[in-house]
């Protein structure tokens, strides 16, 4: 299942917490060499973790983690401003109908649905907060799966080799990808949003006036 | 005063409290909503704000330090998304009781509203509430989501400019590309014609358009662009 956490929230998942900083060690440290950091606990973290950014997580049915990545408000401070203006064209890129998209990474067994499940995820977050475009740096190997998900990013900027190689890319909602992207996660619309409404408690209208959510009518 | 723009030019020549003050009375009557409200914490925890409340309710909600028991303080403190009152959690007793004493003083039953960020640790919520239906408030929120997070964040770019002191004098500061997507635009080049004579596909545009429209404090595209003629940082 998707699940939508805060940093400040992620503690109320110990195990998908442990998992998702591990395997983010795993892919970003180990397979891929770049010049992250990981901790005495084996996490890879960075100073972008430290400021609650909003994880979009694949769970694992044992509630480990199957994949995920990290977004940030473009108005805050993000890696991309931060460290890749040289790639955006000197463009600071900031607006709040954009948000940065990081560290999109795979556990090492990951099911082969978790890629196009996760990128359900950022649809649902791009459509229900109103946004026009992700930012993002990701791993250029990325791509064809993209592509294949009818969710290919505009790259506007590359640096390093070899598995170094970072990308900086673009994306934009593409309503008619959505049932390629369904299909291969094998994931209904239904299903979709009511992960996204359960993590970020919004009532269904039929449930509108449920006891848990009418405290106004009864106030 | 009735266009959202209006109220954005005003927003962006605020230099105190008390216009950014007038620019939620005009929302709130805009929008025929109950209230509109502005609050800010800068990066050194010094907090201001403003808005449509009654000096009684400001007055009770500080004399009664509801800022540790109101939900729409603790459910957005750690977001950055728009969040609606109903998502919020008013179930425990004191919550109730505060919401019960809001709604005596003219808070609206519905609420929504916007967290966010700055660049150096400042937070800010905006705040529009109303008394309606579920289906009604529900309705105009899908309808204005986007519209009210770009007012929201002309606040705050007011805010921040405030905090650091550089307005009246102080014009956005956009890099050459973006100056240079707003130059093509307001000789009337349409967007394929723009990305084309800049090398750049219309998707990548797109989005230094819409960084450059936020830098700006604009509404729109063409509100960008008379804006950046309007205060001459492109000349055509």
């Amino acid at each position: 299942m998707l699940r939508y956490v805060y940093a400040a929230d992620l503690a109320q998942f110990p195990k998908l917490q442990d998992t998702m900083f591990r395997d983010r060690a795993d892919q970003f440290k180990n397979r891929l060499d770049w010049d992250v950091s990981v901790d005495e606990n084996g996490w890879e973290r960075d100073e972008y973790d430290a400021l609650n950014p909003l994880y979009v997580i694949w769970e694992n049915a044992d509630g480990s983690h199957g994949g995920s990545m990290r977004f940030l408000p473009t108005t805050g401070q993000t890696m991309i401003n931060d460290h890749f203006v040289h790639l955006t064209d000197g463009v600071r890129i900031e607006s709040p109908l954009i948000w940065e998209c990081t560290r999109f990474c795979l556990a090492p067994n990951a099911d082969r649905r978790v890629t196009a499940g996760l990128v359900l995820g950022a649809g649902e977050v791009m459509q229900n907060f109103s946004l026009e475009h992700f930012v993002g740096v990701f791993d250029p190997r990325m791509e064809r799966i993209y592509r294949i998900l009818g969710v290919n990013p505009e790259v506007i900027g590359r640096k390093g080799e070899g598995s170094q190689e970072i990308g900086v890319g673009l994306w934009e909602f593409q309503e008619d990808a959505r049932p390629r992207v369904q299909a291969r996660a094998k994931v209904t619309q239904e299903q979709s949003r009511s992960w996204f409404n359960r993590a970020f408690n919004i009532p269904t209208q039929s449930h509108a006036l449920d006891d848990r959510f009418g405290t106004f009518a009864l106030a | 005063m009735s266009k959202l723009e209006d109220m954005q030019n005003l927003l962006n020549r605020a230099t105190a409290l008390e216009e950014l003050q007038r620019v939620t009375e005009h929302l709130r009557e805009h929008y025929q909503v109950n209230h509109v409200v502005y609050h800010w914490v800068n990066s050194v925890g010094e907090r201001f704000g403003c808005g449509t409340y009654t000096t009684d309710w400001i007055d009770r909600y500080l004399e009664k330090d509801y800022l540790h028991i109101d939900p729409v303080i603790h459910g957005c403190f750690q977001r950055f998304n728009p969040v609606d009152w109903k998502s919020l959690d008013w179930s425990s007793k004191p919550a109730r009781a505060f919401m019960k004493e809001a709604i005596e003083f003219g808070v609206g039953t519905q609420g929504y509203t916007i967290p966010m960020r700055g660049p150096n640790g400042q937070f800010a919520l905006f705040t529009m509430n109303h008394t309606c239906s579920d289906e009604d408030w529900a309705a105009f929120i899908d309808k204005q989501q986007r519209d009210l997070i770009l007012v929201a964040h002309g606040f705050n770019q007011r805010a921040l400019a405030m905090e650091e002191g550089v307005f009246p004098l102080a014009t956005p500061s956009l890099s050459p590309r973006e100056l240079s997507a707003m130059t093509l635009l307001a000789k009337g080049k349409s967007r394929a014609q723009a990305a084309d004579e800049m090398s750049i596909s219309e998707h990548t545009l797109r989005v230094y358009i819409e960084s450059a429209r936020h830098k700006l404090g604009a509404m729109n595209t063409t509100h960008a662009v008379a804006r950046s003629l309007a205060i001459g940082i492109i000349v055509v």
